[in-house]
């Protein structure tokens, strides 16, 4: 089901689109600051396509990323994936929408300590319509020796993996990684990157990975740049780096 | 097993000292209300079968002496179900090998049968035969309390001759469920018995052939018991009748039933302040374990967790505690409640404890503690799954702080950088601050409560017998005895002082309200029996009027001034009005007092006495009774410091008991909630105390931020629980105030500095616990992880 990973002939325009954002806007309160996250995103990510979003922290990326997998909700513009707006969405709905197409992996992994590396993917393959087992989504990522140990038990990376897996188990559409690499050191971060650009070959998953780390966008189809809460540019590469290849 | 399942066991484990002390508040709610309401449900249920199994009577009447044929017209009153005449004799008795002296009632039975009424329930031997003169059957307490044994020999004084009798059973009356001699508050089944012997015998022995001095009646269904009283009382009038009267005046059931007012006021107040509280603590303590949880809360939700799933995990972890708490509490309620019981069939014989465990006890003490555990719960998961995932994930905003009105006082300059942490974090949580502050001034509030009780108990006794009756002896005589006697008694052996006194049965009315009890006519400056005025002191009695207990007129509704109507229940039996001139103020029992001349110008009689208080030489004792005995007319020889000793062992066996059961419950609380606020505080700390650390503060300076604010917030909380103590303390007096004993509202300063001194080890003791926990934490990773 995988295409030629160097090459993409049709291009990603051509395909699918699965999120598309109009005007979106966020502001939020931080105790007593407020802050203009972002100030009017238009964006499309297309199915089976890796993007990494790159911007300074405070840029908005993650922001940006929380309103498409439906863990925020934006002061104006809208979001919509494929046929399904989220702009206006119920709780429900979006706990719905969560449930079936997206998948998270965060910066420091928020894994459930009093769980096992199996079990914390088992408690998100539980309330999926169509997950693989556990066991298989952990070998997907190299954890397959590493079943029953607990988080304290695993180093970083092995975490960072794990969670990777437990958001890849439900089969989501899209993954949704918030700088999945930023608490590990460029070793570990490239076992991780590895990890991401295997699924994305072999389930044909949409990934965007959120960093402020340039060297990873070598590694995507788009590099998308945010700027204080817009899109400053997008660069389209002519070929994907292996994630082995990286070093920073 | 689900995974989620699976986390909620493994919380419960890393919970598990918050889990357990959650579950000990529950349990000490669970287990005060099932304690009282139990020993209250074993108590009347047990009352209302004997009453019932035993055909307790329902009307009762003294009187001098009627012939037998008088019977048939008491029968014949209408609604009258069954009338039983008996001949009732007070005597004294001699145990072998026992010297003080005893008091005996001896009641007459139908030859070899079963009375009517008051059916006796036989515990050793058989009743006496028939024809069998010297045959008797004793009270099982009296029994129990000198070790006698049917085929065992006592001697009786029956009216000045000396009788031997011989035990053939030992004997429970619903009668007598209560066993006390007339001028006692307190059983001393040493020196009281109660005996039964057969008709004929009694009444030879008693110059009562062919008569009767008492009769028992039960009423049909519907029937008016204050009509068949007044008839009763018209017709004994002639006969020397001093009064009938139904259940509510008869010795032990007013005894019984003071008992269950009492235990009824404790089933009420207790369990609600406890329960209240452990309500309270729990919805504070169980949403904010929860909050410490908002970042799981936001992962679930972010891989598509519902909130309803999310309640539900949540409810069950305190539902999986309430449960924990629950069973606790029931059992050693039940356990505890069961013990109570049998101390109380100590004091109230019965045959046997009906003890159960009533479902709506249990479910009404659960569904509380789970309700208030619930709705924390709830309220603080709420919270979490209203933000949207992504904020839950957030570390909290830096909330807003702000300098205090101390730092901005004088103080200023001797605040250190970590003072002024403490201050800020409290100040900047202020809702947070204050509900721990509530929260451990409620737990002290328990504990000034129940430390109230220990010490008001033994106050209450204290003025009794050191400032009320401070004589050593109490004698009553027969018959109304010339005053003359006084000297007589003086020049006994061993004698120090003697005060003499005349009691005379009244009733008292006031408006449709009435007491029955007896007046004192006592010398104008009593000093052995002194009557104590509202500030505790002494006072003396003017030449005319009526004093009364301030308890008892409240009770009746009078004030100083107001004319009380008294109904004289001897002698000539008259109606008069006498005003009320004063209020006398104690502790134990209720009475109204005369001046003795003032009394027998009432009674229309001459300088009277029917009783006498000595104050005795105690090396003499003994031949003071040998020569006591050989006075005519001295029907009972009471020792006070018996007295105050069975009443101290009462009080150290009921009350108090169920006072050191809330002590250690109260403590317990407690601690539950001094250590939840420390873990808590130290949850929501860790990663501000790690970056101190990092930063170069030392262990003992970044301990002493958590320290401090755990003791800022125990000290800020110390007035507020005395305050809370005493009003828990003011409800408690409240509802105990009643007829046989009012616990002052006297909270000593001891009570306020054990219930202080509890509090601050609790503090001291989760202070150090929280601190090795620090110790313990691993700075590099708590700085890593998100918060």
């Amino acid at each position: 089901m995988a295409a030629d990973p160097k090459k993409r002939p049709e291009g990603s325009r051509n395909r699918d689109v699965v999120f598309e954002t109009r005007g979106l806007t966020k502001t939020y309160l931080m105790g007593e600051v407020e802050i203009h996250a972002l100030q009017g995103v238009d964006l499309k990510l297309y199915a089976g396509e890796l993007v990494v979003m790159l911007g300074a922290s405070g840029s908005g990326k993650s922001t940006l990323l929380n309103i498409m997998g439906g863990l925020d909700t934006a002061s104006s513009g809208t979001v919509r994936y494929r046929d399904q707006e989220l702009t206006n969405a119920s709780d429900k709905a979006l706990t719905l929408f969560r449930r079936d197409h997206v998948g998270f992996v965060f910066q420091f992994y928020n894994l459930i300590a009093s769980l096992t590396a199996r079990e914390n993917v088992a408690i998100v393959t539980e309330i999926s319509r169509d997950p693989m087992p556990p066991e298989e989504a952990l070998a997907l990522v190299g954890l397959n020796e590493r079943l029953d140990h607990f988080p304290a038990q695993l180093s970083g990376g092995e975490q960072q993996r794990v969670a990777i897996a437990r958001a890849i188990a439900k089969q989501p559409a899209v993954l949704l990684c918030d700088e999945p690499t930023g608490a590990l050191d460029s070793k570990t971060g490239i076992q991780v990157l590895e990890a991401l650009g295997h699924i994305n070959e072999a389930m044909d998953t949409t990934i965007a990975i959120i960093t402020h780390n340039e060297v990873i966008g070598e590694m995507a189809d788009r590099v998308i740049r945010l700027r204080d809460g817009r899109v400053e540019n997008i660069h389209e590469n002519d070929k994907r780096r292996p994630p082995g290849e990286l070093r920073w | 097993m689900r995974t989620l399942n699976r986390k909620l066991l493994r919380d419960l484990a890393t919970l598990k000292g918050q889990a357990a002390a959650i579950a000990l508040v529950i349990a000490s709610g669970v287990m005060t209300l099932i304690i009282a309401v139990t020993t209250l449900d074993a108590l009347s249920l047990t009352q209302q079968r004997f009453y019932e199994d035993f055909h307790f009577a329902e009307v009762f009447a003294d009187l001098k002496r009627a012939p037998e044929s008088v019977a048939g017209r008491l029968r014949d009153i209408p609604g009258v179900n069954q009338v039983e005449t008996r001949v009732k004799a007070s005597v004294r008795l001699e145990v072998p090998g026992f010297d003080d002296p005893v008091r005996g009632l001896l009641l007459s039975i139908p030859e070899g049968r079963e009375p009517l009424l008051n059916h006796l329930y036989l515990r050793e031997g058989r009743l006496p035969e028939p024809g069998r003169a010297e045959e008797v059957v004793i009270s099982d307490a009296f029994a129990e309390a000198h070790g006698l044994r049917a085929g065992d020999r006592i001697e009786a004084i029956i009216r000045g001759r000396l009788s031997t009798l011989r035990v053939s059973g030992t004997v429970l009356s619903p009668e007598h469920v209560y066993q006390i001699a007339p001028t006692d508050l307190l059983p001393d089944y040493k020196r009281y018995g109660i005996l039964w012997m057969n008709r004929r015998a009694l009444a030879s022995a008693y110059g009562m052939e062919g008569a009767f001095n008492n009769v028992v009646v039960s009423l049909q269904s519907g029937a008016a018991e204050a009509e068949v009283i007044d008839h009763l009382d018209r017709i004994l009038a002639r006969y020397g009748g001093i009064g009938a009267h139904g259940r509510d005046d008869q010795h032990s059931h007013r005894f019984l039933d003071e008992e269950l007012k009492q235990l009824r006021a404790q089933a009420v107040i207790l369990p609600t302040i406890f329960l209240l509280v452990s309500a309270f603590l729990l919805n504070v303590v169980m949403s904010r374990i929860i909050r410490t949880q908002r970042e799981q809360v936001a992962v679930l939700k972010a891989f598509g967790y519902g909130n309803l799933d999310i309640a539900l995990h949540y409810g069950m972890l305190t539902g999986l505690i309430v449960l924990l708490g629950s069973v606790l509490g029931i059992g050693f309620g039940a356990w505890a409640a069961s013990g109570l019981a049998a101390i109380y069939t100590e004091y109230f014989r019965f045959p046997e404890m009906s003890f159960r465990l009533q479902g709506w006890v249990v479910f009404l003490a659960v569904a509380v503690a789970a309700g208030a555990a619930m709705l924390g719960t709830l309220r603080a998961v709420w919270g979490a799954v209203r933000l949207p995932p992504a904020e839950g994930m957030r570390p909290e905003p830096p909330a807003r702080f702000r300098r205090g009105w101390l730092e901005r006082s004088a103080l200023r300059h001797w605040l250190d950088q970590p003072a002024r942490i403490i201050l800020r974090n409290l100040g900047r949580h202020p809702l947070k601050s204050s509900l721990s502050v509530l929260g451990i001034a409620m737990s002290l509030g328990l504990l000034v409560m129940g430390a109230y009780q220990l010490n008001a108990v033994d106050h209450m006794i204290d003025t009794q017998y050191r400032e009320v009756m401070r004589m050593d002896l109490h004698l009553t005589f027969s018959d109304p005895t010339p005053a003359r006697v006084h000297s007589e008694l003086r020049h006994q052996p061993g004698v120090l002082a003697v005060e003499t006194y005349r009691s005379v049965p009244v009733r008292l009315l006031a408006g449709h309200r009435e007491y029955r009890t007896s007046i004192l006519g006592m010398d104008e400056q009593p000093y052995l029996r002194q009557l104590l005025d509202g500030r505790q002191r002494p006072q003396g009695l003017p030449p005319e009027g009526l004093l009364l207990t301030d308890y008892l007129a409240q009770d009746l509704g009078l004030r100083v001034g107001d004319e009380v109507r008294v109904e004289i229940q001897e002698g000539h039996r008259q109606t008069v009005t006498v005003p009320l001139v004063g209020l006398v103020d104690e502790p134990l029992g209720v009475g109204a007092y005369m001046q003795r001349p003032a009394l027998n110008r009432l009674m229309r009689e001459g300088p009277a006495v029917t009783g006498a208080w000595l104050m005795i030489d105690s090396g003499q004792q003994r031949a003071l009774f040998d020569s006591l005995w050989d006075l005519p007319g001295v029907a009972s020889i009471g020792m006070i410091s018996e007295a105050e000793r069975n009443i101290r062992e009462y009080m150290d066996d009921t009350i108090l008991m169920f006072a050191l059961v809330f002590v250690l419950l109260a403590t317990s609380i407690a601690f539950a909630v001094v250590y939840n606020n420390a873990r808590i505080a130290f949850a929501e700390r860790s990663r501000e105390l790690a970056t101190l650390q990092v930063l170069g503060y030392s262990r003992g300076e970044v301990s002493w931020i958590l320290v401090g604010e755990i003791l800022l917030l125990t000290l800020v909380a110390l007035p507020f629980g005395w305050l809370i103590g005493t009003g828990f303390a003011w409800a408690l007096n409240q509802a105990f105030s009643m007829d046989m004993f009012r616990v002052p509202l006297v909270i000593t300063p001891g009570a306020y500095g054990f219930a202080t001194a509890v509090v601050l080890t609790a503090s001291v003791a989760a202070a150090v616990l929280v601190v090795r926990r620090l110790h313990r934490l691993d700075k590099v990773a708590v700085l890593k992880a998100v918060e």
